[in-house]
Order: structure tokens, then C-alpha cells, then sequence
């Protein structure tokens, strides 16, 4: 298995506050690592210089052997890395079936003087796209609400089409900010039977930020451990579980969230 | 030389006029996040409610001006606060645009019916009163105060005086007053300061009505210097004033002091050279500049989407 | 081979107004002239409806680069016209509609200098720039003599006819309905929905916020030089700010981001502003009064009944 994602020595400094510190970790071709740790770990700011939001100010990422240093988001996004948004970031005006389709047109090989031409190889394209997005609807059962803005979705289906759109635009790699957040039990059930079915069916590797210890440790192969923007540990959720330090900053948060 | 002092000091006490009108336009930013694009017009009401109670209140005098600058600055706090209660109030927690374009509306409103008011009228009307001797007369008494080469008019004197002591009453009342407190909060985030027990309504009325009194004593100040009036006269400087607000970064207070006089200097200067006719198109070319490359302004905070 | 049903559309759009224009000698000179104010504002409440109703980028600058496409196409039909020595006919079929696409160009490259700089800057900081622009764009052609200075440009043919301004209307709903209505067109909608996102979806975000721009400015240019050749005369305060907002008045009357919606606004715009005409000094206060009674009511616009369709391609 060869690595996919490589995180060498990440720093980044906002002002004089160090959000993450010199954090290296790597994401195989293919793997489900998780990346947890207590409220403000640098987490979501790990994902945030892997998609490109953020510059590190110190250090190096790689994806598939390539440095993405001053990339833009969407530049990464073209590399095959693909995400979700902790809180819920979809189209909201457009709809269903539109969101899924506009993240397909990193495939597109048309452009806009083909939408005013209309050619029949522009209708060709367009009628192949319309297949594929029907096709992922269909696969994740929204189909049905195809014709809806994204916005009147139940929340538990916004955040599955957030997780399809993230799918359209074919990664290699998915990065999930928090995908259980605010479900039910029955709800987190469900969704980590779809993030292994994802792998599954899509072949690509699975980057996880998660809270609930549940859903990461049941179907994470290798997880990462921040806090305060160090990685404290790494390692199966077995050797997680009984890691002292990850004890010791799981029962310290809880301590300081309780006074 | 000399002549570099004298613009300096014209461009001062125009920059002072512009930092007061600023002042509102930062003000509003601040507690809503819009442009209040009315706030131009609220200026220039403050002009001719200066020349209509100048007569009434013994302009000419030093206590005469001062009381038709403090009825001016009373009548502009009403206005503000009626037109935030009937046209911005309603359309709470709807988008910018639409806001902006209630303002706008406003904005037009004013202006129009200034023209059609025959007291008022489209056409020009010079900032001046009747005096006892059948004279005309200023509504400060005026002298020229000579230094060496240097000539300062007693007005250009009154306004930086004014400013001064407008602004001092302004820092003042918005960090040691209740108010001021609760207007700083809910500029930091007013759904926080609606939950702590702050009556957004209420800062948002007083925020209106210091920020139009301010615009009113700039509408009569830059009447009494330049001494004629119209409904259009708040316009540009409105637009110089938003612009000075946005240069010294929108939502900061001194930043709107500082711009003010920056605009104000750097108008002056360009007019002193052979690009003068290029002045109007100045104070745009900075803001674009500024917008560029400290798109914050120079003493504000750029806002950071979190992602 | 068979047009596409949008193209089809356009076509018998463009022969209409040929026909229609050839009889435009029968037509009241007073409907002729309002029917030419109305197709000049759908050209350009359309193009602006690309940058701020479906992209979600608010400019306030329309005018100005309406001035540009005006004074641009103006000059060339002024300065070179007479020199060619050719008949009228030829010189409103050839040279006019060649000036129109002139002062379009000009106006997208305008666009494009403005734009790629200052479209990182979002909502109101754009608005102001925008507006900015507007204003510089006034004080330069008030100050250079060349066009006429604050004076204005006198002497412009009125080559503007029904046809030209009905084909240029029609030809700038289609482009900006066919730019929308494509895979590569959702990003536009994208981009005003959730800019964040749509960068990480893998769209140049900055690249879809300039081509509508630089496509809105085009057409604005093109409007201005129909305006041009429609009143004969050109004077710089024509195209200040409050131009501009009259344009984005149509814009979001017409419901924001929605195709018939705008042009129904902008024909009834126009025509309110004619019957306005009629209260004579008041016309401005009331129009004032409507605009704010219609966004304390119908903040939504008011031609919007139905949502926005999702549209198969």
C-alpha cells in the first residue's frame, strides 16, 4: 500500500497563536484513518491546510507524492481531494439534484462557449453527466428529492448529499469534518455502515474527523490523536484505546469541560 | 513651503467634516453590517436645518451658532431614528441587499422632496443670515487670523474645534457610558449581546441618532465653509465620507477619524495641483488602492470566514 | 442540421424584430422611442442580472461601463463615419453594429481590469468599489476634451432602430440563459450560494465571478452604444451612480437570478418611468416611495411566482 497523504512537520501560526504544531501523519491509498482529539486540537485546521484554505506556515504536504504548497482549494480538489464541511456547507438554493451535478464538472470538457453553442457534444456530455448524477442519487437513495433546493432537505439528508457531492468530483481522497455530528445513535449506525460502503464502492481512502469515539473506533483502521495542535498518538483504535496520554487528554478535557 | 502649510491646514479642517459624516456611516456598519446609504442626505438635511433655525437661534453670534449647531445635530438624531424605525426596522435579519436598497430609496426620497418643498427648492441657496444692519453675515462671526503668511479663517478654526470636541464626546460615550458598552458589544457579535440582556432595538436607535447628529454638525460646518446649500450638496460628500470610512476600515472608529482627514488632505493637495479637475475621481482611486492591498482599511480587522 | 430549441427561439426573436422595425415608419415616434428605452434595458438589466443576481457579486457600476460601450462606439461612428463616404444604409448596417461590438469590448475589458482585482473583495466592499469606478469613469470622460469634456458628445447619428435594439436584448438573454443553463453554468449559482464550498468542489471561483463580469460588461457596453445612437448625445453625469442603480433596481424587482422576471421589470421600469412623466416634479419621490414600499413587501421581487426550475440541459 502506498502512501497517499503525507503530512511532514505542519505548523501554522495564527499571530502569535500556534493552532497546529510540527504534526506529521500519513494516509495510505485506500485506508479509513480517523483523526480525533478534544474541542480546538487543530483538527479541523489539519483539514483546513490539506484542502488548501490555509497555507502552513511551517512544514510540507504531499498528496500522491506532489507537494500542494500555494495550491488553491479547488486545484486540490482537481487532484482528487475531495470534503465536507463541519457545519453543513451546501448550495442551499439549488437543488438536489444540481448541487451533485455542479461537482461534476470537474470532468467536463466543456466550457462556456460550448454552452452557447450547444452542439450535440455538448448535449452528449450533458446527457452523460445527468446519468451519473442520477446514478449517485439513486445509489444513496435522494433521488426522490432530486427537484428540491438543498436547503429544504432533513439534515440527515444534507449531510449525505454533502458527502455525494463530495463523491462527484471523483477523489481520491475523502475528508469527513464531523459527519455524525448532531445524529442519534440509530442515525451514527447507519452512517458508518455508508462511510464503509463508500470505501467499498468507490476505492478511495477515508480522512475522518470525528467526536464520537463509538464511530471512529468502530471502523477506523489507524487513527491519529491531536491536542492542542500536537499528535499525541497513532496507532489501531485497540492501541488508541489504551493509550495513556489519550486517556489522560480525553479525562483532562472532560475534567475542565465539567468546572 | 507656505503654501504647502495653508493646504495642509484647509485639507485638515475639510478632512474634519468628513471624518464626523464617516463617523455615522462607520457607526451603522458597526451594530448592522450595512451601508446606510441615507446617511449622505441626513447630512445635508443638518445643512438646511442649520439655515432654517440659524435665523431663529441668533446666528452671528458664537452662543447663536452654537445653538443652531446643536439644533441641527438634535433635528438630524430624530430624522435618523424615524427613518430606522420605518424603513431599516422592518427589514431586520433580511438580506444586505435588501437593506441597501431601502436605503438607497431613502436616500432618493429625501433628496427629491428637498426639491419639490418650496421653502427648500432645487436651486442653490447660500449659507447666510440677515443681520441687524441689513447685511449678510456668516452664522459664526468671522475674522482672518494671520500667522507670518499663513491665513486661517476663524471658521476653519470652529470646525476643527467642533470636530475635536465632537469627537472627544463621541470616545467618550462609547467607552465609559452603558450604552457605549452595548453598542461595542453588539458590534463584536449582537446575537451574544441580545442573549446577555442588551436591547438591540434600543442600541440601534441611539447608534442611529449619534451617528446622524454627527452628520448634522458636519452638514452645517461644511455649509458655513463652502457657503451654499442644495438637496443634492450630500452626495459626494457622502461618498468621499463612506469612502474615508472603508479606507480607515468600516465597523472602527478612529479608523473613520483617520480616514476622514486623510481624504480630506489628499482632496486638498490634488486640487492645489494641475490635476485638479481629477479631484472628485481621488479619494475612489485611493479606496480602490486601499481595497486592494489592505482590503481591512488601515486600522480595522479583516473579518475571517471561518470555514 | 436542427437548431437547438433555444436557438431556434432566438432566431424568430431576431426576425420579429426585423420585421416589426421595418414598419417602424407607422409606429407613434413616442412608442418607437419608449419600445427602444425598453429593449436597451433588458440588454441591460440582463447583463447585470449575470453578475449580480446569478453570480451573487454586487455591482453598482453598471453605468460606468455602459459609458464606456457609449463613448467607445460613439467615437467610432463620429470620427470614422463621415470619412468612409459610403451611404447611411451601409453605415447603420455595417458600421453602427461594428461599433457596437467596439464599445462591448472596450466596456469587457474595462470589466476585466476592474474585476480581476477587486472581485476577492465580497458584498458591500465590492459594491462600493464598483460604484468607485463608476464615479472615476465620470470624472475622466467630464475631463477629456476629446469627447467632449463635461460638455458631452454632440452630433451621434441615430442609427438605433427597433431592430438593433430588440436582436441586441435577445441576443444577451440568450447568452446569459445559455451560460446558466449547462453543468459548466451551475457554477455560477454555485458561486453565489456558498463561495467556500464551490472552491472546494474544485470550481476557479475567481474565474466564473470574472467571466460575468467581463460577459455582464460587454453587454452593458453594447447598451451604451445603442443608447448613444438612440439620443444623439452623450453627456458624462448620464452615467453616475444613480444610473447604476436604476439598473439594479430591474434587477432585483425582477426577483434576482431570475431570466423573465428581470425583463419584466425592466420593461415595466421603463414604461412606469414614462407614466410617471405625467406627475411631472413629483415622479422621483414617488418612484423613491415604490422602491422602498416594494422592499418592506415583496423583498423577493415582484415577478417571481414560481421557484427557480432545475433544468435538465
Amino acid at each position: 500500500m502506498s502512501t497517499l497523504l503525507q503530512l511532514d512537520n505542519v505548523t501554522i501560526r495564527f499571530g502569535g497563536l500556534t493552532a497546529v504544531s510540527s504534526v506529521s501523519a500519513t494516509v495510505n491509498e485506500g485506508e479509513l484513518v480517523g483523526l480525533i482529539g478534544p474541542n480546538g486540537a487543530g483538527k479541523t485546521t489539519v483539514f483546513n491546510m490539506v484542502t488548501g484554505v490555509y497555507q502552513p506556515t511551517e512544514g510540507r504536504i504531499a498528496f500522491g507524492g506532489q507537494p500542494t504548497a500555494g495550491l488553491k482549494p479547488f486545484e486540490i480538489t482537481e487532484r482528487g481531494i475531495s470534503r465536507t464541511f463541519q457545519n453543513i456547507r451546501l448550495f442551499p438554493s439549488l437543488s438536489v439534484f444540481d448541487n451533485v451535478r455542479v461537482a461534476f464538472h470537474l470532468h467536463l470538457k466543456h466550457d462556456s462557449v460550448h454552452s452557447l453553442t450547444r452542439g450535440p457534444k455538448f448535449h452528449r456530455e450533458e446527457v452523460d453527466l445527468r446519468d451519473r448524477t442520477l446514478e449517485l442519487l439513486r445509489i444513496f437513495n435522494l433521488e426522490r428529492v432530486q427537484d428540491e433546493p438543498a436547503k429544504s432537505l432533513s439534515y440527515g439528508d444534507q449531510r449525505r448529499l454533502e458527502i455525494i457531492r463530495a463523491l462527484a468530483t471523483g477523489p481520491k481522497l475523502l475528508l469527513l469534518d464531523e459527519p455524525a455530528a448532531g445524529m442519534n445513535p440509530a442515525e451514527k449506525l447507519e452512517l458508518m455502515k455508508l462511510i464503509q460502503f463508500i470505501r467499498e464502492k468507490f476505492q478511495l481512502a477515508i480522512l475522518l474527523v470525528e467526536h464520537d469515539m463509538k464511530v471512529v473506533m468502530g471502523i477506523c483502521q489507524r487513527i491519529h490523536v491531536l491536542e492542542y495542535g500536537r499528535k499525541i498518538a497513532e496507532g489501531t483504535p485497540a492501541e488508541i484505546r489504551s493509550n495513556p496520554a489519550v486517556i489522560a487528554a480525553y479525562l483532562g478535557s472532560a475534567a475542565e469541560g465539567k468546572s | 513651503m507656505t503654501e504647502l502649510l495653508q493646504q495642509l491646514i484647509n485639507g485638515l479642517s475639510l478632512g474634519a467634516i468628513y471624518a464626523l459624516i464617516a463617523l455615522g456611516y462607520t457607526m451603522v456598519y458597526g451594530v448592522l453590517r450595512f451601508i446606510n446609504f441615507a446617511h449622505s442626505d441626513v447630512f445635508m438635511v443638518g445643512a438646511y436645518a442649520g439655515y432654517f433655525l440659524g435665523p431663529k437661534l441668533g446666528a452671528g453670534s458664537i452662543g447663536g451658532g452654537v445653538l443652531t449647531l446643536a439644533g441641527a445635530m438634535a433635528v438630524c438624531a430624530v430624522l435618523g431614528v424615524v427613518i430606522e424605525k420605518l424603513a431599516y426596522r422592518p427589514l431586520r435579519g433580511r438580506s444586505n441587499l435588501t437593506v441597501l436598497i431601502t436605503a438607497i430609496g431613502v436616500s432618493l426620497l429625501l433628496q427629491n422632496t428637498g426639491q419639490k418643498i418650496k421653502a427648500v427648492g432645487a436651486n442653490p441657496r447660500a449659507f447666510q443670515f440677515p443681520g441687524p444692519d441689513g447685511m449678510t453675515r456668516g452664522l459664526f462671526p468671522e475674522t482672518q487670523l494671520h500667522f507670518r503668511s499663513l491665513t486661517i479663517s476663524s471658521n476653519q478654526v470652529i470646525v476643527l474645534v467642533v470636530a475635536v470636541v465632537l469627537l472627544a464626546a463621541l470616545w467618550w460615550i462609547v467607552h465609559r457610558t452603558r450604552i457605549g458598552t452595548a453598542m461595542r458589544a453588539m458590534s463584536f457579535n449582537a446575537t451574544a449581546s441580545s442573549l446577555v440582556g442588551i436591547n438591540n432595538d434600543a442600541v440601534i436607535s441611539f447608534t442611529f441618532a449619534l451617528g446622524s447628529a454627527l452628520a448634522g454638525a458636519g452638514g452645517v460646518l461644511y455649509a458655513m465653509n463652502y457657503p451654499s446649500i442644495d438637496p443634492l450638496m450630500g452626495t459626494l460628500p457622502g461618498l468621499k465620507a463612506f469612502v474615508a470610512a472603508v479606507l480607515g476600515g468600516i465597523g472602527n472608529l478612529p479608523g473613520a477619524a483617520l480616514g476622514g482627514l486623510l481624504i480630506g488632505l489628499v482632496e486638498t493637495l490634488v486640487s492645489g495641483t494641475r490635476v485638479s479637475t481629477y479631484r472628485d475621481a481621488i479619494a475612489f482611486a485611493i479606496l480602490i488602492l486601499i481595497l486592494m492591498f489592505r482590503p481591512a482599511g488601515l486600522l480595522g480587522k479583516l473579518r475571517v470566514e471561518k470555514v | 442540421m436542427v437548431l437547438p430549441k433555444s436557438q431556434l427561439w432566438l432566431v424568430v426573436v431576431l426576425l420579429v424584430a426585423g420585421g416589426v422595425s421595418a414598419f417602424s415608419g407607422r409606429i407613434d415616434p413616442y412608442v418607437l422611442d419608449v419600445a427602444m428605452g425598453v429593449g436597451i434595458a433588458i440588454t441591460q438589466a440582463s447583463s447585470l442580472n449575470l453578475i449580480n443576481g446569478f453570480t451573487g457579486q454586487f455591482s453598482l457600476g453598471h453605468a460606468g461601463f455602459m459609458a464606456v460601450g457609449a463613448y467607445s462606439s460613439a467615437m467610432l461612428t463620429t470620427t470614422l463615419g463621415p470619412k468612409l463616404g459610403v451611404s447611411t444604409a451601409v453605415l447603420q448596417w455595417v458600421l453602427f453594429p461594428a461599433s457596437l461590438l467596439l464599445g462591448g469590448l472596450v466596456a469587457a475589458l474595462a470589466g476585466l481590469a476592474v474585476g480581476a482585482p477587486s472581485l476577492r473583495l465580497k458584498g458591500d466592499y465590492l459594491a462600493i468599489v464598483t460604484l468607485g469606478f463608476g464615479e472615476i469613469i465620470k470624472v475622466i470622460l467630464q475631463n477629456v476634451d476629446a469627447v467632449g469634456g463635461a460638455r458631452g458628445l454632440v452630433g451621434i447619428p441615430d442609427y438605433t432602430n427597433l431592430f438593433w435594439t430588440f436582436s441586441v436584448a435577445a441576443v444577451t438573454v440568450y447568452v446569459v440563459w445559455g451560460l446558466l443553463n449547462s453543468t459548466y453554468g451551475r457554477g455560477f449559482l454555485a458561486v453565489a450560494d456558498d463561495e467556500v464550498a464551490a472552491e472546494a468542489m474544485g470550481l476557479n471561483t475567481t474565474r466564473y465571478k470574472i467571466t460575468a463580469f467581463v460577459v455582464g460588461s460587454f453587454f452593458a457596453g453594447v447598451a451604451g452604444g445603442l443608447y448613444a445612437h438612440l439620443k444623439g448625445y452623450l453627456n458624462p453625469g448620464g452615467f453616475d451612480f444613480n444610473k447604476s442603480i436604476e439598473i439594479v433596481v430591474m434587477v432585483i424587482l425582477g426577483g434576482m437570478g431570475r431570466h423573465v422576471g428581470v425583463i419584466i421589470a425592466a420593461i415595466v421600469l421603463v414604461v412606469l418611468n414614462e407614466t410617471l412623466r405625467s406627475f411631472g416634479e413629483y415622479r422621483m419621490i414617488l418612484y423613491s416611495l415604490l422602491l422602498i414600499v416594494l422592499m418592506l413587501t415583496r423583498p423577493q421581487g415582484l415577478f417571481t411566482w414560481t421557484r427557480r426550475k432545475p433544468s435538465a440541459a
